[in-house]
């Protein structure tokens, strides 16, 4: 019997998510990025203070860690976003199951997830504060929802795509309902709940960001809306830098976190 | 052997069975007013061109496609769905990419449906990883095998929960010349043991004829049976048989009526297009 070769493509067993030569050539980005503004601020095309130096935006950013608690709008962002997310898919994760697998639903639900899927989060603001208020409910609902609809349509499309032959080989085998469901759909679909989990996290940050610009004491969206009351534009340079850091730190997590759940992939 | 053979009882009927597909692009009759029966512990092949309703036939018998007029009948009853009594192995392979290659073959096992064969597990896991030559690659994911090694695993997978009937769909298809013998003859090392009733798709007259009782070949479509062949080499078979002047001769016969209908069913692919 001929020894058979393993077709190992290249790549596919380097591991995927965190490499150093990614890693340095990211930050190498992000230090290219830092000069390009530092260059800017010293060739004086735009007022000084409208544009502050990078140093300028550290040593605040390092004034608002210290004094005035920056940390814990950093924190309160981040835990808005993660209930925001969490909730969200919870809901998701049914229902995109019985529009995925159950064809009559689908033709029933899809016309409506359509439409509120095609709307802003942000537009639902308004209504909301009308019916939660401003506090901590109306932000969360908000994120909910957009967390909701934004991963909804991910896992019902990908549960879609699950291939039929491998229901069929599970039940030529005689696998049970239950059986096919938890053996096969789920690892099949685990694949599109991650890629839910990041693409709801991502809309989850934007739409934080603009409920707390119209409504909060605190959090991130609050620090550059008060940037802007006292005209501290470092200030507001913080809180966007900040907002950039944690969502990208966020990303890196789930796909890193992704990577490792999905060895058996083809490609990434 | 053989009037052992022909007396036995029989486990599948087909009655003029007829099935049309409805797609967007129109109707195509696929199988017309096929008739045939599997006795306990035969082997019967079907032969016939591509696209001519050899896979629709297979997977009635499985249980995943009903037939619009006529009875399939297996063990006296109608077929009411899938199931662990008849092994399927599909022409896709249908490996699961999420599994390694052990717990594919541990899949059939896992399951509740076959909770008798728990204590046998392991060993039985170990047996089929070694017969197909897998070993090595217990760990492995499927996206690191060759096309053939798949195949083997799909093979793999469905033994080791030991059906009864096994439906065959081109299993050897995508092996290389000797690792198709060794697995041909495997399956007839297999079936001396423990008696299976087999229904296999194949393209190649030669593997239907080394292989068979019976041979349906089946004309384009709309499938019919065209012929019937009863195939006179008597049981265990080894490859010299391929070499005998007999074998050859039923080979070259077959080959130019399977050749018809190949160019028949062309023409027909032509008209339609
Ligand atoms: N689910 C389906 N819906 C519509 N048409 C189908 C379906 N399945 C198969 N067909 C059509 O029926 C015909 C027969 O298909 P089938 O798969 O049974 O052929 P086959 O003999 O197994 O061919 P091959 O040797 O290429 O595997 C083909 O023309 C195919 O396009
Ligand atoms: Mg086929």
């Amino acid at each position: 019997m001929p020894q058979e070769r393993a077709t190992k493509r290249s790549g596919c067993a380097k591991q995927r998510g965190f490499s150093t030569a990614t890693f340095l050539a990211g930050v190498a980005s992000f230090l290219t990025l830092g000069a390009a503004w530092g260059v800017l601020w010293w060739s004086n095309l735009f007022d000084r203070g409208l544009l502050p130096a990078p140093w300028e935006v550290l040593k605040v950013l390092i004034e608002q860690m210290t004094e005035k608690e920056l940390w814990l709008d950093i924190l309160l962002s981040t835990r808005r976003v993660v209930v925001g997310v969490v909730c969200g898919l919870a809901i998701a994760l049914p229902v995109g199951f019985l529009l995925g697998w159950y064809k009559s639903v689908r033709a029933f639900i899809d016309p409506v997830i359509n439409f509120y899927r095609a709307l802003p989060p942000i537009a639902l603001i308004p209504l909301v504060i009308v019916y939660f208020g401003i506090g901590e409910p109306a932000r969360v609902s908000v994120l909910i929802y957009a967390a909701f609809f934004s991963s909804v349509i991910v896992i019902y499309e990908g549960i879609k795509m699950i291939p039929p032959i491998y229901i069929r080989v599970s039940k030529a085998l005689g696998a049970s309902d239950f059986e096919i469901f938890k053996k096969i759909i789920v690892p099949a679909a685990l694949p599109h709940v991650l890629t839910a989990f990041r693409v709801s996290t991502g809309v989850c940050w934007t739409t934080l960001v603009a409920a707390e610009l119209v409504a909060a004491e605190r959090g991130l969206g609050a620090v550059i809306v008060n940037g802007q009351n006292f005209f501290q534009v470092p200030v507001i340079f913080v809180g966007i830098i900040m907002i950039g850091t944690v969502a990208v730190l966020m990303d890196q997590v789930l796909r890193y976190a992704t990577a490792h759940l999905l060895t058996w992939q083809e490609s990434m | 052997m053989e009037t052992q053979r022909q007396e036995a009882r029989e486990r599948v009927i087909f009655k003029n069975v007829s099935k049309t597909y409805h797609g967007d692009h129109g109707s195509v009759k696929v199988v017309e007013d096929v008739s045939f029966k599997l006795a306990e512990g035969e082997f019967v092949s079907l032969i016939g061109p591509s696209g001519c309703g050899k896979t629709t036939m297979l997977q009635m018998l499985a249980g995943f496609v009903t037939q619009d007029t006529g009875q399939i009948t297996l063990d006296g009853g109608p077929i009411k769905g899938p199931g662990s009594d008849r092994g399927v192995i599909f022409q896709e392979y249908g490996v699961f990419p999420w599994l390694t290659v052990e717990k594919n073959i541990d899949f059939g096992l896992s399951l509740r449906c076959n909770k008798h064969l728990e204590s046998q597990r392991k060993e039985l896991v170990a047996h089929y990883l070694k017969l197909m030559h897998l070993n090595g690659f217990e760990n492995a994911y499927p996206k690191h095998l060759s096309g053939g090694m798949r195949q083997r695993l799909a093979l793999a997978r469905a033994y080791a929960v030991n059906p009864n009937i096994l439906l065959m769909d081109e299993p050897f298809g995508a092996l290389d010349a000797q690792t198709r013998l060794a697995l041909q003859l495997q399956l007839m090392e297999v079936l001396t043991e423990e008696r299976k009733t087999v229904l296999l798709i194949t393209h190649s007259v030669e593997e239907a004829i080394f292989l068979s009782n019976r041979i349906l070949i089946i004309s384009a479509r709309p499938s019919k049976i065209l012929r019937v062949v009863d195939v006179p080499f008597p049981y265990p078979r080894t490859p010299e048989l391929t070499a005998t002047p007999e074998f050859q001769r039923l080979r070259l016969e077959l080959e130019e009526v399977s050749m018809q209908q190949y160019a028949k069913q062309q023409e027909l692919a032509a008209e339609t297009q």
